[in-house]
């Protein structure tokens, strides 16, 4: 298909920027994505691309230029991590109730306090309410293959949300790993023109973006926006369709891993889920039967599929890289729910892993399994949540 | 007024019917209301450069009536109105009289 | 062709602010937005930030705005407008968009001075091709009057309030159009509606650079000032006959004072038409007054002294070419 090169996933990142070629990007530097940006502008000063690129002073003020820029007709892109997120925070917000189909980067890092500048999913979590769509990607392949994706889920005209695709900070972002690229034009192809909605520069169709809106109407623009973001389920399994015919890679809304007939099933988002594939190998080859569910869609949450694929486990684990600190980790909410809805009840776990960009080492897999097969054999879960790898 | 349901809105909030505040009446705001003495007008359209509400209706550059489905009465054109020979070309007066 | 400068003709022009807003009866911003729309002879786009006139005038589902216009969040109008101008370059360069357009920005002295002076400076630095007009009523009026660094020094305010130990604002007011000529953008300047002329000469000469500019304009409240809803263009006149807000322009590092009164008014004309200094006017706050008109002498000194420096730089380089 196209060429196999060796390469990061920030540097790939870049190189799928370029060969989007938006029309506007507006950004701002920080660990890890700051390369992105940096490679990107190398690109923007060689004139390899057309993209003007607005160097902010904030990370408020990128998300801020790009709703400027996407309000005013084109399409934009960004990417950040970590605090320059929960800076644009607002804004976030404000992208999506505009509903202008930008399309971001998001290599998750952690949150301060304390400053730290490895991955964990913190950010990207913190930011599940802002009415974006989110796509996570276990590595570099995948990040490359969901921005584009993203660019047409977002666009799409049933849905016109922004997107961001998430990749885990320095563990998928800084490492090297071979992945292949897809030729310049298929990609032009496949993103294809933007097409505007409302652009502020038709002076000649003057409109008002960002109105007063008061009790009398808000709720209905809140109603439109939750059925606009629950049609790009439905379209993110179209456009993974149509990415499977020119790149030969199959995306759904999540990668079940030997789930079909797990007795124990594990969730985990990201990178950590590529170790824990082997850890699922091993036990497998020794005659337990689990399986491990890898959510790639998780906003908007396929509720149901989730809990399909989950319907034989008769125990889960749920693997958190972030913590909704007094709750339960961010994404055994969402599987929990799904479980309920659907009417299963299974024993659930919670294990929080990996902040700060821990390392997640097979062996922290392997004995968390172990505890899953005593649970199912005893039927008693223990502790509910529990943080794992922790010196005490 | 029948209000639009959730379908019928325009996307995001947006108004694309620039400059429908046209159609808001903000006369009923009024507590007095500016009352144009035409024989003591010089036509200097300061009225119209100082209305904060575009309520001073003029035509080929000559003002004419106020708008008074926007005039709100704040008085300014009464207010910096030079009249012709000290006599005030637009004067307030107590609304509803 | 450019609409010459004279009310009769400027009133053929379509006012692009219609009528049917709600801001407050006599409120200054609406007088100067009408005023600065009806001086562009270029098509615009503007961003305003959070505040009165963004609030007042789009009220869905109306909006008062005939220009294509958006607001996005507090302290970010420079940041939107920086984002609206970089994809028209885009386009542009493109060949999908042939029209000249130009682009403002609107925010209040709140979204300028303070929440807003971050993104202000970003966008005047990086150079793009926009105009900010801040309006300037001294306060977060739209929230209730609470100060900002644009309130005046003594103002009473709601969160600086003239109590019986602290007697309105402490602070001299913050001076940001200095700030902004520091940021040597080609175009500066300082207006009132009341000078309707001289703001649109102003405003016209903003449009006209090509890169940032910067328009302070006086914007009386009625409500926050504790003044009739008639007189906000007589204020104006007096805060400059008082040199309270003197008018003068940054242009290409010249400084002109467009208007130097035959008579320097005392400052507390000024101040003794607006109940919120009513409490400098007791016996015991002479010395207040006295700081008062101190801050305004100062500031007028140091605006004058600044021109007089500029000429004699600009002449000693003209000589030396």
């Amino acid at each position: 298909m196209g060429k196999k090169l060796a390469i990061t996933g920030n540097q790939a990142l870049a190189e799928a920027m370029k060969q989007i070629n938006p029309d506007v990007c507006a950004a701002y530097p920080i660990t890890p994505s700051t390369e992105i940006m940096q490679r990107f502008a190398s690109f923007v000063s060689d004139g390899v691309v057309d993209t003007e690129l607005v160097t902010v002073e904030s990370e408020h003020s990128a998300m801020s230029a790009c709703i400027g820029a996407s309000a005013a007709g084109g399409r934009v892109m960004t990417a950040t991590s970590s605090q320059g997120l929960a800076l644009m925070w607002e804004m976030l917000h404000i992208a999506s109730g505009m509903r202008l189909p930008i399309a971001m980067t998001l290599v998750n890092r952690a949150l301060s306090a304390p400053i730290n500048i490895h991955g964990d999913h913190s950010d990207g979590m913190g930011s599940r309410d802002c009415g974006w769509i989110q796509l996570y990607s276990e590595n570099a392949q995948e990040a490359y293959d969901n921005i584009f994706q993203a660019v047409r889920i977002a666009e799409h005209e049933d849905v016109r949300l922004p997107a961001m695709v998430c990749m885990d900070g320095f563990i998928i972002s800084h490492s090297i790993e071979s992945m292949e690229f897809l030729p310049d034009e298929v990609i032009r192809d496949f993103i294809g023109e933007f097409k505007p909605k409302y652009p502020l520069l038709d002076i000649d169709k003057p409109v008002t973006y960002g109105p007063l809106v008061l009790t009398d109407f808000y709720i209905e623009f809140k109603k439109a926006q939750h059925e606009a973001i629950n049609k790009a389920k439905k379209v993110t399994l179209e456009v993974a369709r149509e990415f499977e015919k020119i790149s030969g890679r199959s995306y759904g809304l999540f990668e079940p891993y030997r789930l079909e007939d797990a007795d124990i099933a594990i969730v985990l988002l990201n990178s950590a889920a590529g170790t824990a594939k082997d850890v699922v190998d091993a036990f497998r080859d020794k005659g337990i039967r689990v399986g491990l569910l890898k959510p790639r869609l998780f906003r908007p949450f396929p509720y149901e599929e989730v809990a399909e694929a989950l319907s034989n486990a008769k125990v889960i684990c749920v693997f958190d890289r972030a913590d909704s600190f007094g709750g339960f980790g961010p994404m055994y909410m969402e599987i929990a729910s799904a479980m309920m809805a659907s009417g299963s009840s299974p024993l659930m776990v919670n294990k929080i892993y990996g902040l700060g960009g821990r390392d997640f080492m097979p062996e922290d897999a392997a004995a968390v399994i172990k505890e899953l097969t005593e649970i199912l054999d005893t039927g008693k879960t223990g502790i509910l949540k529990e943080y794992i790898g922790v010196r005490e | 007024m029948k209000l639009k349901g959730w379908k019928e809105l325009e996307i995001g909030a947006i108004i694309p019917e620039a400059g429908n505040a046209e159609q808001y009446n903000t006369g009923s705001w009024r507590a007095s209301r500016p009352q144009w003495i035409e024989e003591n007008c010089i036509q200097c359209l300061f009225c119209w450069i100082y209305c904060p509400d575009s309520s001073v209706t003029v035509k080929d550059g000559k003002r004419g009536e106020f708008d008074y489905g926007h005039c709100k009465g704040c008085g300014v054109c009464a207010h910096e109105c030079p009249g012709k020979k000290g006599k005030k070309a637009i004067v307030m007066v107590e609304e509803g009289n | 062709m450019s609409t010459p400068l004279r009310l009769k003709e400027l009133s053929k022009k379509e006012d692009l602010l219609t009528g049917g807003h709600r801001m407050c009866a006599g409120c200054g911003a609406p007088i100067a937005v009408r005023q600065v729309l009806l001086a562009a002879d270029v098509p615009l786009v503007a961003a305003n930030a959070t505040g009165c006139l963004e609030v007042s005038t789009t009220i869905y589902p109306y909006s008062a705005w005939k220009i294509p216009w958006i607001h996005s969040a507090f302290e970010n109008a420079a940041a939107t407008i920086s984002g609206v101008e970089a994809m028209y370059k885009a386009l542009k360069k493109k060949g999908k968009i042939d029209r000249k357009i130009k682009f403002i920005a609107f925010g209040g002295d709140g979204g300028t001075y303070d929440i807003g002076l971050q993104s202000l400076s970003g966008a005047m630095e990086r150079g793009h091709d926009m105009v900010y007009i801040c309006y300037d009523n001294g306060a977060y009026m739209n929230t209730g009057i609470q100060r900002s660094s644009a309130t005046p020094f003594g103002a009473n305010t709601t969160t600086c309030p003239a109590g019986r130990v602290i007697h309105g604002k402490p602070q001299k007011r913050k001076n940001l159009t200095r700030i902004m000529a520091a940021h040597d953008i080609p175009y500066v300047a300082q207006t009132t509606p009341a000078h309707w002329h001289d703001l649109m000469t102003k405003v016209r000469k903003a449009l006209e650079v090509d890169g940032p500019a910067f328009i302070n304009i006086l914007a009386p409240c009625n409500r926050g000032w504790r003044t009739p809803t008639n007189n906000a263009i007589e204020l104006c006149r007096i805060a400059a006959d008082t040199c309270f807000w003197p008018l003068y322009e940054y242009e290409n590092g010249r400084l002109t004072v467009n208007y130097k009164p035959k008579e320097k008014k005392p400052v507390t004309e000024f101040l003794k038409t607006q109940g919120r200094f009513k409490h400098l006017f007791s016996p015991d706050s002479k010395n207040l007054l006295k700081q008062a008109q101190e801050n305004t002498d100062h500031e007028w000194d140091k605006l004058l002294r600044e021109a007089a420096c500029r000429a004699e730089e600009a002449e000693t380089t003209e000589q030396g070419k």
